[in-house]
């Protein structure tokens, strides 16, 4: 096997994640190179199909081995091993998974850290664990994903867009984790 | 800052206190009566000897706190009349408690007037009896006084309730401007604008309004309203219930109703110097007066927000707080009309530092950095960058010593005579498949695509629906049913809106879907005549003989799977080599260790644009700006003559279709050395009057040609090809010769890598 060449996005931040996160406070870090593709469909219900299932707007599903996150009507971001083509039922399979990096931001207080730069309501009565949306954090595209109640969420950003992304991360999360 | 949107909103905002207008109402010493009483209560005396002056029960109120206070209050006067208010006001505890307490309420009289001590502040009031429209109908009696409290009565705090769409209506038993309850559900404005509720039972996204911000003076009342409202919203939005329980106030029930009285009116009798309306202030921000309301009226104004803005009245620091409504009533009286609405009460409410709204959106952050994978290296390399949008793209790289021009020009000799390289990751990307894909792009672009065979590549040209050029670039077909489109950096997001628009609400019925590929592909752009000798050594047993100009390919390189595209923007033999995104930085160091041997020079947009105008090749949005179409700008070949394509009914317009239209030329000035500044106007004389024949598009200064030379828009064109025109640069006249656009290797002998390989 050869060396592996990839350089992830936020590779050049991972020590100042590393410094800024406390452990029962915040904590964010890069997971790098999670195998992603889109997945578009005219035809809901072959794209179900293919995916084992979908779904809801809003939310993100687990299904075998890969997370399925609604994007948008008829619109889904599917994290895991890559989905067979389905050729001529109207579903577009199209690998992404070099298009974006994802962040986790994780603890008590990561709630508040993205209230600095996402207009959605976060509050648990309305996004809790299994709540997926695309959206805007700060001035970055994202697709966030609560994984867990503690909070936990993954942020899953255009590598372009990563540095910009971890760099306001970690001043947002300055004052929870200073002194 | 925090943006929250609620179901249901209570507000409970209350009420400012009005001013009266009076001349000599800005002297020091005359204050709120409220604001007097509220620093008494926490033991800040004012003055030492009150007299407070009120249309309203609370101006009692306060007179009481200050004499609680240890204040001494000369007298209290009030414009009301005994017995106007009815027996409620008479028998008022608060008038009883004044009088037990030796305090003399001088019913149906008014301040008309202050009196200086040798600092300028007050002195003593004069009092006189006043009509109650405010005319003066008795002789003064002077008070000495040090402290004047003034009670016009209280104004509630409408403007979240305004800013939300509400209406205000005149009270008289309020006597103010309060938020107009009409056609409210259980005396709740809906005033909400938004998206309706989703509340259980489908009540509607209501707005309540509570206490002082409506006109409830009385505490225990404004408490009770408070409590009801509270508990109907939380009800609403589906939350418990609690019960409410009163807490013991001192509030007094029997009150009398207030007196809407605006200002005391002299007449308008004596010239400006002795005018009594000159000292009559209606906004004290402003030191704007009654008399120059009055002026205003003269003056034709007739409208609250016309007067405001010919008096400055409400544009001060308070932003109206405290004179506009006072403004109102003086108009409402001066003209003898129904008190109208107030001005317009704009967001913020209240100052807000600038600071707050930019948040985390300064410095670094104040706009995102999109960064290219090859980012580091270019830094590591000494590159100077160039925001392209929001990317930051590498627009040079000056070695020691060397100014831009001397390291573009050495880029640009490296990229036509051996090999050079361009991180070109910023290309916009869309993957767009689906049966009927072909059909799609023969729609969207103005030439055809469904003839492009697979494994092809085509230049392709947008028009928007006016027929301008909207975009252009180069898109290969992967498969039948499957194509990769390329736009210009900047246009990537909008192209992608464009198609998306098309699909969903034009033509749903086709089988197509596009989505953003822009940062799953780095692209590497290796360049020049040695550029095959690069690649051999990156792609080691490639038939990189049988690879064709406009034909894509995949195959490792550097060993990593790439997608690598045969096209070219310089004119030279080109090898756009894509790679997943996390690969980048690494093919990018293989390209440049494969073309040491070769001088690999790396180079920036500043060197690409160049190359390109060398060749003629136009940048949308540079060549064009929207009102430009394919024919302007010499793409009238990719204009299908068969099909139709968005834009198309355009072009047949009189207006794009004439002879006359500015065109794509090619300019050289006369002098080899001077280069013309884009932007530059065209005209055809050396005296440089109109008419004005076109614009300089771009301009540079080149290796290859071994002097400056520029693109044009040029009325008339190729027709005066040959001829001479000036460019009006600042104070200097420029003389240039008209050529053809294109000045660099006409017969295209280059792209497949030179004439030393003769291959064509």
């Amino acid at each position: 096997m050869t060396t592996d060449l990839r350089e992830s996005p936020a590779g050049h931040l991972r020590e100042a994640c590393a410094a800024a996160s406390v452990p029962g406070v915040v904590t964010l870090r890069e997971i790098p190179f999670l195998p992603q593709t889109e997945v578009r469909a005219r035809d809901e219900a072959a794209a179900a199909r293919l995916l084992g299932g979908l779904p809801g707007p809003g939310r993100a599903d687990r299904h075998g081995e890969r997370t399925v996150l609604w994007c948008g009507p008829g619109w889904y971001l599917v994290v895991g091993p890559p989905p067979g083509t389905a050729a001529g039922d109207g579903v577009a399979v199209v690998d992404t998974s070099a298009a974006r990096t994802t962040l986790e931001l994780r603890g008590p207080c990561a709630r508040d850290v993205l209230g600095h730069g996402c207009r959605l309501d976060l509050h648990p009565r309305v996004f809790g664990p299994g709540s997926a949306a695309r959206t805007n954090l700060a001035r970055a595209t994202v697709v966030l994903h609560q994984v867990d109640a503690e909070p936990g969420y993954l942020l899953y950003v255009g590598g372009s867009y990563a540095d910009y992304l971890v760099t306001w991360l970690l001043d947002a999360m300055t004052p929870y984790v200073r002194g | 800052m925090w943006e929250i949107r609620a179901r249901r909103v209570v507000l409970a905002t209350g009420a400012y206190e009005r001013p009266i207008v009076f001349p000599g109402n800005d002297r020091p010493g005359v204050m709120a009566a409220g604001a007097a009483a509220a620093y008494a209560r926490a033991g800040a005396l004012a003055g030492r000897r009150a007299v407070v002056f009120g249309t309203n029960d609370d101006a009692l109120g306060s007179a009481l706190g200050l004499l609680d206070a240890g204040v001494e209050v000369a007298a209290v006067v009030d414009v009301r009349r005994a017995g106007t208010g009815g027996a409620a006001r008479a028998a008022g505890v608060r008038t009883e408690e004044l009088a037990r307490r030796g305090v003399a309420v001088w019913a149906g009289c008014a301040v008309v007037g202050t009196e200086a001590d040798g600092d300028g502040g007050l002195a003593a009031v004069r009092i006189a009896e006043v009509a109650p429209d405010g005319r003066v109908a008795g002789g003064a009696v002077r008070v000495e006084c040090d402290l004047l409290g003034v009670s016009g009565g209280h104004d509630p705090a409408v403007e979240l309730f305004t800013q939300a769409g509400g209406r205000t209506t005149w009270s008289p038993e309020a006597a103010a401007l309060v938020p107009d309850m009409a056609g409210s559900e259980a005396g709740r404005p809906t005033a909400g604008h938004g998206v309706p509720g989703t509340a259980a039972g489908g009540a509607p996204r209501s707005i309540a309004v509570v206490g002082a911000a409506r006109g409830t003076r009385d505490l225990s009342d404004a408490l009770a309203e408070g409590a009801e409202a509270g508990i109907e919203a939380a009800a609403q939005c589906g939350f418990a219930s609690c019960a409410y329980v009163p807490p013991a106030t001192d509030s007094v029930a029997r009150t009398a109703a207030p007196a809407a009285f605006w200002f005391v009116d002299f007449g308008r009798t004596g010239t400006a110097a002795t005018d009594p309306d000159t000292e009559a202030f209606v906004d004290l921000n402003r030191d704007a007066t009654l008399a120059d309301v009055r002026r205003a009226l003269a003056d034709g104004m007739r409208h609250v927000e016309h007067v405001k803005r010919y008096t400055t009245i409400g544009t001060g620091a308070d932003q109206g707080r405290t004179s506009a409504v006072l403004l109102a009533g003086v108009l409402a009286r001066l003209t003898g009309t129904d008190m109208g609405a107030r001005t317009t009460a704009r967001p913020p409410v209240a100052p807000i530092r600038f600071a707050l709204v930019a948040g985390r959106d300064r410095g670094a952050l104040s706009d995102p950095a999109r960064r290219t994978p090859m980012h580091d290296w270019h830094a590591a390399h000494g590159a100077e960058f160039e925001n392209v949008g929001q990317w930051k793209r590498a627009w040079y790289y000056p070695r020691d010593g060397e100014d831009m021009a001397a390291a573009v020009r050495r880029e640009c000799r490296a990229a036509r005579e051996s090999v050079a390289v361009l991180d070109y990751s910023t290309l916009g990307k869309i993957d767009v498949q689906g049966a009927d894909t072909p059909a799609f792009l023969d729609r969207v672009y103005a030439n055809r695509f469904a003839t492009l065979k697979p494994g092809r590549c085509r230049y392709g040209v947008m028009c928007g629906a006016d027929g301008m050029v909207a975009d252009d670039g180069v898109t290969a077909r992967l498969a039948e049913d499957r194509f990769h489109m390329t736009t210009t950096t900047g246009n990537a997001a909008g192209v992608l809106d464009a198609i998306e628009e098309w699909l969903f609400t034009e033509w749903p019925d086709l089988d197509v879907r596009a989505t953003s590929v822009t940062e799953q592909w780095a692209v590497i752009s290796l360049v020049g005549p040695r550029a095959r000798d690069v690649m051999r050594t990156l792609s080691p047993g490639a038939d990189l003989d049988g690879f064709g100009f406009m034909t894509v390919r995949e195959m490792p390189v550097a060993g990593v799977p790439a997608r690598v595209f045969r096209v070219s923007f310089t004119g030279e033999l080109t090898y756009e080599i894509n790679v997943p995104w996390w690969y980048g930085a690494a093919v990018w160091r293989a390209v440049m260790a494969a073309g040491a041997a070769y001088g690999i020079t790396p180079y920036g947009t500043e060197t690409m644009h160049v190359l390109r105008a060398e060749k003629g090749l136009i940048v949308a949005g540079q060549e064009t700006d929207g009102t430009v179409t394919p024919e302007d700008v010499g793409l009238g070949w990719a204009v299908s003559k068969v099909k139709d394509f968005v834009g198309k009914r355009s072009l047949a317009r009189p207006d794009t279709a004439r002879a006359d239209r500015p065109r794509l030329v090619g300019l050289l000035p006369h002098d080899p050395g001077r280069r013309l500044s884009e932007g530059a106007q065209l005209v055809a004389g050396p005296d440089a009057v109109p008419p004005l024949l076109g614009h300089v598009t771009s301009a540079y200064d080149s290796a290859a040609l071994g002097r400056t030379f520029a693109l044009a828009l040029l009325s008339g064109g190729a027709d005066r090809q040959g001829a001479t025109v000036y460019a009006v640069d600042g104070d200097a006249v420029i003389p240039a010769a008209v050529t053809d656009p294109v000045f660099y290797d006409r017969d295209n002998t280059r792209r497949d890598g030179g004439v030393r390989e003769g291959r064509t």
